[in-house]
């Protein structure tokens, strides 16, 4: 039988905001542990949480880009449960009353877009980090836990998706186009590996066709966009093989290995959990109004959606196009080298190209690179002009990434710079030309193939500095 | 008021153990059995309200109507780590020490 | 000459500017009062020498260099123990915060620093402010200065007994279903509950959130008004608290209730009510039409469901508020295997009967399957009553009852049967449940010598009007009595 998994995606979006969800403390990576913190965001007695009013505009600005409607009324709820890290043990959270209420993402893999489903988007807080101490840090053997509060009431919002997603593939590109339009808002720094974007899948299978759900399974812990892939290709997998062999899928919540390459099921509780949601009396509602939804609205830049539509237009190849588009750093080079002059399929090659694999290697991101706008402008113009060869090209984009200048002073002080003056170049191809008789009596006879071998002696003559084009006419000139 | 005294009771059965365990609280047999008890006749006078009728009735979580009432997204002075670790039952350097944690949320 | 500690804020105030005496004096007769009546009442857990004594030389050099704070300027005050205070043991009389210093003042607490308040001492309550008799106290209960073999009320048992025997000349307590007024009433004091969000509820440790309120008790309604004149309010720190202007609080203390419509409310009155005690409030209630009010019966007939709902509503929130104490960041901690196991047996054994009780009700009443029943229920009933009391207001500028169904009662008569306990908040709890303020008044004695209190309840942000019906109560009980048992003999 033909299974189609069944995908939804939760996700949490550490917000950027200056100040914590409910209290002043800084928001921030990397601080010395138990440092932002406060009455509030420890959860000591007798301290009370105040909205942040920032956050609120950070998620109506992420509804709004998910195409969701705005809650006149939203209420904010406490989730109880006890965890260490959790300080008030319950969680301030939005429950049936969240600001952002059924929006889409339109996602995009290979040639197909598809549209998914946003159930809602809500607001809630980040707990601390635990520690665990002993055995390799893995929850279940250590001896013991050590807590940091840092992180404990750092704004989250959390975006939840209908079950639309039919493949891991899609579950990707589902996630990696919500945190192109998270990046392009600037409201978080989405950073998989520091944590800022995390996210659950809920999957079941059923016999293609059909439309009842299965039995659906959390899994937890994937942390990058590939394990997601992995991990839901594995379960799904997984699930395919048990309903194959008429066993049955048990709900419960796996967790994916990286290392094993396998989702394990968790110790399941005695009882479900019963987090015992009721409006959180410290608060009062938030009351959102045309007014303020519009401004909030009118402020939000143009997505990722829209821009990889303008790049298509453009000529780009989608490929390109996807991947631009979801980057901010990357689309903005890329309109400045296009807007300098650069040629926008070259440009955007060498963007997704050479310039992805200096930078993954030096591990610069790309704002922070001496590539911009101008750079990729003068590269580009170079090549087209002819004063650069393709292999000297990259070599100059490995010295302005080293920061050695600009394109131009690196291809002069790494004397990368092509001859296509022809003056300079008729003694080499004379000599070049005495020195293969053979091939060239074969071109004279017409055999056009051996030309490439010519023009490749004359390159290495020169040093890799001729033009070959201007080698050809020459060479052409020459034999006829 | 004669009302409290005089109101017919509605038998209300609570799984006490589970009640604990959420509220994480461990208490003995016994305990639980009295608790259980003197928790059942409370709720029972308490279920009265059930009494009332109440549809088309919004609930009130807050006496005073207010909305919106915001923060300015500003960083303000957090408290110094010693004074928060001095009171900590258990610390390790600059951490709250934990026993180990058996299940993961 | 009057000793030092029987003089109302106002007095004492005045004697102040007037250089009769120094705040520094005034500590020491309250001390020696202290000293006097510890032994006998428990009001205190814990009493700051150090700290008592630099802000009362702070306030005598303020008031040498004409800086004038306000009316507790130099005045020692008394503070319940769940109003948290930096570096000052703060306890709410329970076992699991034993020893806990907080790093960081509440709000009220800081406005009464800043107004030049001699913060004497922590005042004993019940447990987490869960009672009604001052003896769910972890640290043992406190005593009625009127009869020390009676409770003083609760939960803020301590602070009443501590203004009625002198040992504070201002008291604060909080009251989330009677726990000031009701003690207020069987110490023979003035307790008042503000409007819901008028004094900040930033560092005062959550009993149930939407019904706690910070007020005063005091000795006369005049001394109840300079208190709220400090401690209320707006405070950005409370997202709960009232943004506008407070009124003008003082504005019809002299004016009498000539013209006004005062509403007898008779779900509070009458039946369930001690003969005695309604026999005082009716005479009272007479003395307000002598004066020149006219008396309204009205009805609130969903306010017979209000103490129902209360015990859904508050242990609910308890249950959360109360979550936080795991023996993670602070107090206590006893060991276990795992996490969840030391959480356990830490709460288990920090929480005192009554509050463990009250937690089991509010897990349960939020459980799923129950909420809608219970939880959610008791929250549609509290809009009704809500209407009720709005409906009340357009027949009556204020309500009035009785503030407890009896005087003080003894020690260990209700300790055992939690619900006759809870029904000492029958007519205490309707106006937490609406938000509205009340105060309390004593208005005589009964046959054995304890203190009969009188409730005025006004609408939302009426205190004005309610302080206005109390002052001409007051003026017309002519209650001077003050407790004396307590002093003269150490009970063993
Ligand atoms: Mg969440
Ligand atoms: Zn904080």
């Amino acid at each position: 039988m033909t299974y189609e998994p069944v995908i939804g995606i939760e996700t949490h979006v550490e917000l950027t905001t200056e100040s914590k969800m409910f209290c002043g403390c800084a928001v921030g990576f990397g601080a010395p542990p138990n440092t932002n913190v406060c009455p509030v965001c420890l959860g000591l007695p007798g301290a009370l949480p105040v909205v942040n009013g920032r956050a609120v505009e950070f998620a109506m600005a992420i509804g709004l880009a998910l195409n969701c409607s705005i809650a006149h009324q939203s209420v904010f709820s406490r989730k109880n449960y006890f965890y260490p890290d959790m300080p008030k043990n319950y969680q301030i959270s939005q429950y049936d009353e969240p600001l952002c209420i059924g929006g889409y993402l339109d996602v995009q893999t290979g040639s197909e877009t598809r549209r998914i489903g946003i159930t809602r988007v809500h607001m809630e807080e980040d707990t601390g980090k635990s520690i665990h101490v002993g055995e390799g840090g893995r929850i279940s053997a250590a001896s013991h836990s050590l807590i940091d509060f840092n992180r404990a009431g750092v704004p989250l919002m959390e975006v939840v998706s209908e079950p639309d997603i039919r493949s891991a593939e899609e579950a990707r590109a589902f996630v990696a186009e919500l945190r192109g339009a998270v990046l392009r808002l600037g409201v978080s720094d989405a950073k998989l590996e520091e944590g800022s974007m995390r996210f659950d899948a809920n999957v079941s299978l059923r016999p293609k066709g059909t439309e009842p759900f299965g039995t659906k399974v959390e899994v937890k812990n994937m942390n990058s966009l590939r394990s997601l892939q992995r991990a839901l290709e594995h379960e799904i997998d997984r699930q395919a093989a048990l309903l194959e062999a008429g066993d049955s899928v048990l709900q419960e919540t796996r967790h994916w290995d990286e290392a094993a390459g396998t989702t394990l099921g968790m110790r399941s509780k005695e009882e479900a959990f019963d987090y015992r949601y009721f409006p959180e009396p410290d608060l009062v509602p938030v009351e959102v109004d045309d007014a303020w939804r519009d401004r909030v609205g009118e402020a939000i830049p143009e997505l990722p959606a829209q821009a990889r539509a303008r790049y298509l237009e453009m000529g780009l190849d989608p490929t390109a196009a996807g991947l631009i588009s979801r980057d901010v750093a990357f689309g903005a080079v890329f309109e400045d080298a296009v807007a300098a002059g650069g040629v926008s399929q070259t440009v955007a090659n060498w963007l997704t190209g050479e310039v992805t694999a200096l930078l993954r290697r030096s591990e610069t991101p790309l704002a922070s690179s001496p590539i911009d706008g101008a750079a990729l402008a003068e590269l580009s113009g170079m090549v087209d002009a002819g004063r650069l060869s393709a292999s000297a090209a990259k070599d100059v984009l490995a010295g302005v990434v080293a920061g050695e200048g600009n394109p131009a002073e690196v291809a002069r002080a790494r004397d990368l710079v092509q001859v296509s003056d022809i003056a300079a170049l008729e003694p080499i191809i004379d000599e070049v030309l005495a020195g293969n008789e053979e091939a060239v009596g074969k071109l004279r006879r017409g055999d056009d193939k051996v030309i490439g071998f010519l023009i490749g002696q004359v390159m290495r003559a020169s040093g890799g500095k001729a033009d070959p084009a201007v080698v050809r006419g020459i060479i052409k000139d020459r034999v006829s | 008021m004669a009302y409290y005294y005089h109101c017919r009771l509605m038998p209300v059965d609570i799984d006490i153990g589970k009640v604990a365990r959420l509220a994480r609280l461990a208490l003995s047999e016994d305990e639980l059995n009295r608790y259980r008890q003197q928790c059942e006749v409370v709720l029972e006078h308490a279920a009265r309200v059930q009494a009332l009728p109440t549809d088309g009735v919004t609930g009130t979580s807050h006496p005073l109507p207010r909305t919106n009432a915001f923060r300015d997204d500003i960083v303000t002075e957090c408290l110094d780590r010693e004074e928060v670790l001095a009171q900590a039952p258990e610390r390790d350097g600059d951490y709250f020490l934990v026993p180990r944690i058996l299940d993961e949320q | 000459m009057t000793d030092l500690a029987d003089l109302t804020v106002t007095g004492a105030a005045a004697g102040l500017r007037a250089g009769e005496f120094s705040s520094v004096d005034l500590l020491e007769a309250v001390h020696r009062r202290a000293a006097m009546t510890e032994a006998n009442l428990h009001a205190y857990l814990s009493i700051d020498r150090d700290g008592a004594a630099r802000a009362a030389v702070g306030a005598d050099s303020a008031f040498k260099s004409n800086t004038d704070l306000g009316l507790l300027q130099g005045i020692p005050v008394a503070l319940k123990d769940n109003m948290v205070t930096r570096g000052l043991e703060t306890t709410c009389s329970s076992k699991i915060l034993a020893g806990y210093l907080p790093p960081y003042d509440g709000t009220a607490v800081s406005r009464l620093r800043e107004g030049g308040a001699v913060i004497f001492g922590k005042t004993n309550l019940d447990e987490f402010a869960m009672g009604s008799s001052t003896e769910n106290s972890a640290y043992g209960p406190s005593r009625n200065p009127w009869d020390p073999e009676r409770v003083p009320g609760g939960s803020s048992g301590g602070s009443a007994a501590a203004v009625a025997a002198g040992s504070a000349l201002v008291g604060f307590g909080s009251d989330t279903g009677g726990s000031i007024r009701q003690p207020a009433a069987l110490c023979g004091i003035v307790g008042m509950k503000p409007t819901y969000g008028l004094v900040s509820r930033y560092g005062l440790i959550a009993f149930a959130s939407s019904l706690d309120q910070i007020g005063p008790l005091t000795r006369t309604v005049e001394d109840s008004v300079a208190a709220l004149e400090v401690v209320g309010g707006y405070d950005p720190a409370d997202s709960t608290s009232y943004p506008g202007d407070v009124p003008d609080y003082r504005a019809g203390l002299e004016s009498g209730v000539a013209g006004l419509r005062v509403g007898v409310v008779s779900e509070l009155n009458g039946e369930g009510i001690d003969p005695e005690v309604q026999a005082g409030v009716d005479q009272c209630i007479a003395g307000l039409e002598q004066a020149g009010a006219s008396i309204v019966e009205l009805s609130l007939p969903s306010i017979e469901y209000a103490l129902s709902a209360y015990y859904l509503i508050a242990p609910a929130e308890c249950s959360a508020n109360l979550a936080r104490f795991d023996g993670v960041r602070y107090g206590l901690r006893r060991r276990g295997e795992t996490v969840e196991e030391m959480m356990s047996t830490t709460r288990a054994d920090g929480f005192g009967p009554e509050v463990i009780r009250r937690i089991l009700l509010g897990t349960y009443a939020l459980s799923a399957g129950y909420y809608d029943a219970f939880y959610g229920q008791a929250q549609r009933v509290r809009t009704l009553i809500i209407q009720d009391f709005q409906a009340a207001y357009e027949q009556a500028d204020v309500l009035v009852s009785p503030t407890s169904p009896t005087t003080a009662f003894q020690l260990g008569d209700r300790t055992q049967d939690p619900l006759s306990m809870y029904l000492s908040d029958v007519c205490t709890i309707p106006s937490n449940m609406s938000g509205d303020p009340a105060i309390s008044v004593p208005i005589g004695l009964d046959g054995a010598g304890l203190p009969i209190g009188f409730q005025v309840m006004a609408p939302a942000l009426g205190e004005p009007l309610m302080f206005r019906v109390a002052a001409e109560v007051e003026r017309q009980a002519g209650f001077e009595a003050r407790a004396t048992h307590a002093t003269s003999e150490v009970v063993t």
